[in-house]
């Protein structure tokens, strides 16, 4: 049990991280991260999500006829995405105004898609629940360093409070605007991926092509 | 006109969906590494965005907005909550009809786009561009505009994307870089080079 839990839950953490290694739910980990506030908001719809298709996918999944089981998935992501949207809307009008369209893009966030397909059709309810809390704790990891990163450099700020004073306010730190602009989101994510690969050496991609040193080869 | 034509060109390069929006940002770096497959994947999303966006601004008209179903009488009737699974099925249906169209009049394109039709019904520049059009309010002749240029931006964001990555067997890149490291960093750099266009008032 502790070694299926460690499996499940803890692997997707680092080792095997939904954003920086499968290139899945990249969308919105960029997009929503400028403040901390929308993106943690954004990792608890993401969560919620995957864990309740997972768990009803999963459920259901002796009953889904082959042909017809992308649709079935479809229409429950998109009924779980709704009902996390109206919830949102009702308790945190604002911050769902912040996130503006990236709440509907749950839907078609590949990592719900991608681990219902790929493990919610073929485990029990219990194990999917697992996996779907692991991808999930692996996303917001993912989303909430790179927010406060670009938060704390871009404004001083975390969540609101002022953690380095601005020059403007008369304190010392000159903000560094390329942190809330798009350009810097995607220098930090793949400067993350160089720290986490460097780290762990395993993840490290096989170049395609490698520059020879001196001589010219033969063909 | 005029109204149209900066609408356009803002969807191309000011608003841009890869660049600005990061929509359909999975595909987008799986598929980039050679610029023939990048251009046929472009080409798909160009035909599939030009369609969607129009036919859900139709339906949001017509059924689901607030009022909408006046023609019927129901006037106090609001059905916007059920928006988004509206949106993917009428994408998924539309992808799938596009699938059947080609294939049966055009079967040299439908072999061309292959696989990446399908693709297309997760990708979330899609979905995206149909929930911009419904958060701006855009009508019917703006959706059409919005749609085709939204998809020209993102096909052209990927093509030149691919063509990069081309070049960049000839770069010596550190091992960790290698592969998705350096591809978010060159994405990184062009998104830079797009932000001069915020510039542009039209």
């Amino acid at each position: 049990m502790s070694s299926q839990f460690k499996e499940l839950v803890v692997d997707p953490i680092v080792d095997k991280n939904p954003i920086t290694l499968q290139i899945l739910g990249i969308c919105s980990a960029l997009a929503v991260t400028t403040q901390l506030a929308p993106a943690i908001i954004m990792s608890i719809a993401l969560t919620v999500v995957l864990i309740g298709s997972n768990v009803i996918i999963s459920l259901i999944r002796n009953h889904m006829p082959g042909s017809i089981r992308i649709i079935i998935q479809m229409t429950i992501i998109a009924s779980l995405v709704i009902v996390v949207d109206q919830v949102l809307k009702a308790f945190a009008y604002e911050l769902s105004k912040q996130l503006s369209v990236f709440v509907g893009l749950i839907i078609t966030n590949c990592i719900v898609l991608g681990r219902a397909e790929a493990f919610a059709t073929q485990n029990p309810p219990w194990p999917s629940f697992l996996d779907a809390v692991g991808h999930g704790a692996g996303y917001s990891a993912i989303l909430i360093v790179v927010a406060a990163i670009r938060e704390l450099f871009g404004s001083g700020q975390l969540l609101g409070y002022e953690i380095l004073p601005l020059v403007k306010n008369g304190g010392w730190y000159e903000p560094n605007g390329l942190m809330l602009l798009a350009p810097g989101a995607f220098f930090i994510i793949g400067l993350m991926i160089w720290g986490i690969r460097s780290w762990r050496p395993k993840q490290k991609e096989a170049a395609d092509f490698r520059i020879s040193d001196g001589q010219p080869e033969r063909h | 006109m005029e109204h149209y034509l900066s609408l356009f060109v803002r969807a191309v390069f000011v608003e841009n969906l890869a660049l600005s929006f990061f929509l359909g940002m999975c595909t987008f770096l799986a598929v980039s590494k050679q610029i023939k497959t990048a251009i046929g994947l472009g080409v798909a999303v160009v035909l599939v965005q030009a369609i969607t966006v129009p036919a859900n601004n139709l339906v949001n008209t017509v059924l689901l907005n607030e009022g909408a179903l006046g023609w019927l009488g129901l006037d106090e009737i609001n059905l916007s909550f059920l928006g988004l699974i509206v949106y993917i099925g009428i994408i998924a249906a539309m992808v799938q009809i596009l699938e059947m169209v080609l294939d049966r009049y055009f079967p040299a394109l439908y072999h061309s786009l292959g696989i990446f039709l399908p693709l297309i019904t997760v990708n979330c520049a899609i979905l995206g561009g149909s929930l911009f059009m419904v958060e701006r309010s855009y009508d019917f002749g703006e959706s059409v505009v919005y749609g085709i240029g939204s998809g020209v931006g993102w096909a052209l964001a990927i093509v030149a994307l691919a063509g990069v990555r081309e070049k960049l067997k000839y770069s010596d890149i550190p091992a960790g870089l290698q592969g998705l490291g350096i591809t978010f960093i060159t994405t990184g750099l062009m998104a830079l080079a797009f932000m001069s266009f915020s510039g542009v008032q039209l």
